[in-house]
């Protein structure tokens, strides 16, 4: 796959002194979903914009499609489609012509079919001739969504498509990503919430304080810094755990009910076999056994927390 | 140049004009046909003639302006302040188009906008008083020049502007009486010495001065100094665009 994005060391300082980012690296290959994570403030809205020219970078330089961001941002742009955070629309123009203004805006001829097309696609069609005023919260940011879409972008950026958004909305939301992946849209994401990182992205970028802390693939990150925990449910609990046991740094869960055990999901060796040998030796009777792993948000957590303390 | 883009702005800009176009075009109608009754009929009766011209035909020149003026600056300041209100300034800002196509776009819709209006109180006028034009090229050159320029000067407010009051600020405080000031319902040779020197300091009275020469042949300052002053104006208003384009100042943070 090649690549359609690469930043490096793209900067930002704001007038007012902040620091937004520190000279970020990307890059983001043709047809991949890339979800950055960060908390509010991390820098993700402010790199976003940086590549779509609403910022000015202060430094570093960003390629699309092989055109520089600046000195070539006619051809670079019109690669790009960009759903901002906030529903931003002409309260009082209709779907048809909003979607149509923008398709004027990047240079792009008249293409009736495709506008509709884009229209069914998110389910806007019947809604083609209603004033934005007159719809609700889901369907104006589908209408986002088309306007960025209506001049056929290799690159779609969502910020934050999901944010204040009800469950069903979010899956729906999901479902269109989809769709726009299996059309060939290269997508970068950002958003706050974990599980739809994890639900739509190949690769994983964590921003904090405008700096990228990693980014990798999924299954990668998962494996590699997911923990997994064996929690065993006893037959009678335990109010003090017996020394022979004290290797495992085993935890008391239930009132006492059940022991939890943390290993490293990716290890050859888990020390499983061993530990329920042992806790046989100890004369515990076990009732059950089950495992879990660790999410993405105790991922992002305690990375967030490793370089905060790395700072401090 | 993305021409296409242009194009997608100015019909934009201009499909807002046409949503309400009984409001854009009744509204001068009523005020230009008011100014007729009141200082037409009402109070030009007792006037007697000014520069050998009728009180009722004189002020038309003078309306036209103060209408063309006062639509160039709110049409095209409201029309980009607009969507840094709304927030949809972003696909401006994110657009593969420079700064210039959106001042082509915006401005040259307001300042059509404009000339339309001008039309609509030039024909309104006709049916309320004689009238003449003896320099019909002459006056269209100033029309359009005005419409553009002031248009371009809305176009910097509504960059400029942070609210909604200030948007209005510039237009009441400063347009309006300067074009009141300026001549367009009486001549400057009517006023006492000391203010006809002041009034020389009104740019908007070259502007008036020289469209009412075409029509009427009559001026307070020479032709050539009235289409000077409007062409500083457009110079000065051309500067500020291209400095505003340079340093994205207002627009891109």
């Amino acid at each position: 796959m090649t690549d359609i994005l690469t930043l490096e060391g793209v900067e930002k300082t704001y007038d007012s002194g902040f620091i937004a980012l520190h000279g970020v690296d990307l890059t983001l290959k043709e047809g991949e979903i890339l979800a950055l994570l960060g908390p509010n403030g991390a820098g993700k809205t402010t790199l976003i914009s940086c590549i779509c020219g609403t910022v000015m970078p202060t430094g570093g330089k960003i390629t699309v499609g092989g055109f520089d961001a600046l000195t070539n941002f006619r051809k670079a742009r019109s690669l790009v489609g960009l759903v901002p955070q906030e529903i931003h629309l002409e309260p009082f123009s209709r779907v048809w012509d909003t979607v149509r203004y923008t398709r004027g805006l990047f240079g792009k001829k008249h293409d009736d079919a495709h506008l509709e097309r884009v229209l069914k696609d998110l389910s806007l069609w019947d809604k083609r001739d209603s004033r934005v005023v007159e719809l609700s919260g889901g369907m104006k940011r589908r209408v986002l969504i088309a306007k960025a879409l209506s001049h056929e972008p290799r690159i779609l950026f969502l910020d934050e498509p999901t944010a204040g958004v009800d469950v069903d909305l979010r899956k729906e939301m999901w479902e269109v990503v989809a769709k726009l992946k299996a059309s060939g849209v290269s997508i970068v994401l950002t958003t706050h919430y974990i599980e739809e990182a994890e639900a739509m992205a190949d690769r994983i970028g964590v921003i904090n304080g405008g700096r990228l802390a990693l980014i990798e693939e999924k299954d990668a990150l998962m494996s590699r810094l997911g923990r997994k925990s064996l929690k065993i449910d006893l037959e009678t609990p335990v109010d003090v755990i017996p020394d022979t046991l004290s290797s495992y740094n085993l935890k008391r869960a239930d009132d006492g009910f059940a022991l939890v055990y943390e290993y490293e999901a990716g290890a050859s060796r888990t020390g499983i076999t061993r530990l329920l040998a042992d806790l046989r030796d100890a004369g515990l009777c076990m009732n059950d056994l089950s495992t879990r792993q660790s999410s993405l948000e105790e991922i992002f957590v305690s990375l967030v927390q490793s370089e905060q303390e790395e700072r401090a | 140049m993305n021409l296409t883009a242009i194009r997608a702005m100015y019909v934009s800009e201009m499909a807002r004009f046409f949503r309400t176009f009984m409001q854009s075009f009744l509204s001068p109608v009523i005020s230009t046909s008011l100014y007729f009754v009141v200082f037409g009929a009402a109070i030009g009766s007792r006037i007697d003639e000014v520069e050998g011209v009728s009180y009722g035909s004189f002020i038309v020149p003078g309306l036209i302006m103060l209408s063309v003026m006062t639509q160039g600056i709110s049409n095209a300041s409201f029309g980009i302040y607009f969507p840094k209100f709304t927030g949809t300034i972003y696909e401006l800002l994110s657009a593969p188009i420079n700064f210039l196509e959106v001042v082509i776009g915006f401005a040259g819709a307001a300042a059509t906008k404009a000339l339309f209006i001008g039309t609509v109180i030039l024909g309104t006028s006709a049916l309320f008083v004689e009238m003449e034009v003896q320099h019909p090229l002459v006056m269209v050159l100033f029309l359009i020049l005005t419409c553009v320029s002031f248009a371009l000067f809305g176009f910097i407010i509504g960059i400029w502007a942070k609210n909604f009051e200030q948007l209005q600020l510039i237009p009441l405080l400063v347009i309006t009486p300067l074009v009141f000031l300026g001549g367009s319902f009486y001549s400057i040779n009517m006023l006492p010495p000391i203010w006809q020197t002041i009034t020389m300091f009104n740019p908007v009275v070259y502007l008036i001065s020289g469209f009412r020469w075409s029509f009427f042949g009559v001026a307070d300052v020479p032709i050539l100094t009235s289409l000077l002053a409007i062409g500083l104006f457009q110079g000065l208003c051309l500067f500020a665009v291209w400095w505003i384009f340079k340093t994205g100042w207002r627009i891109r943070k």
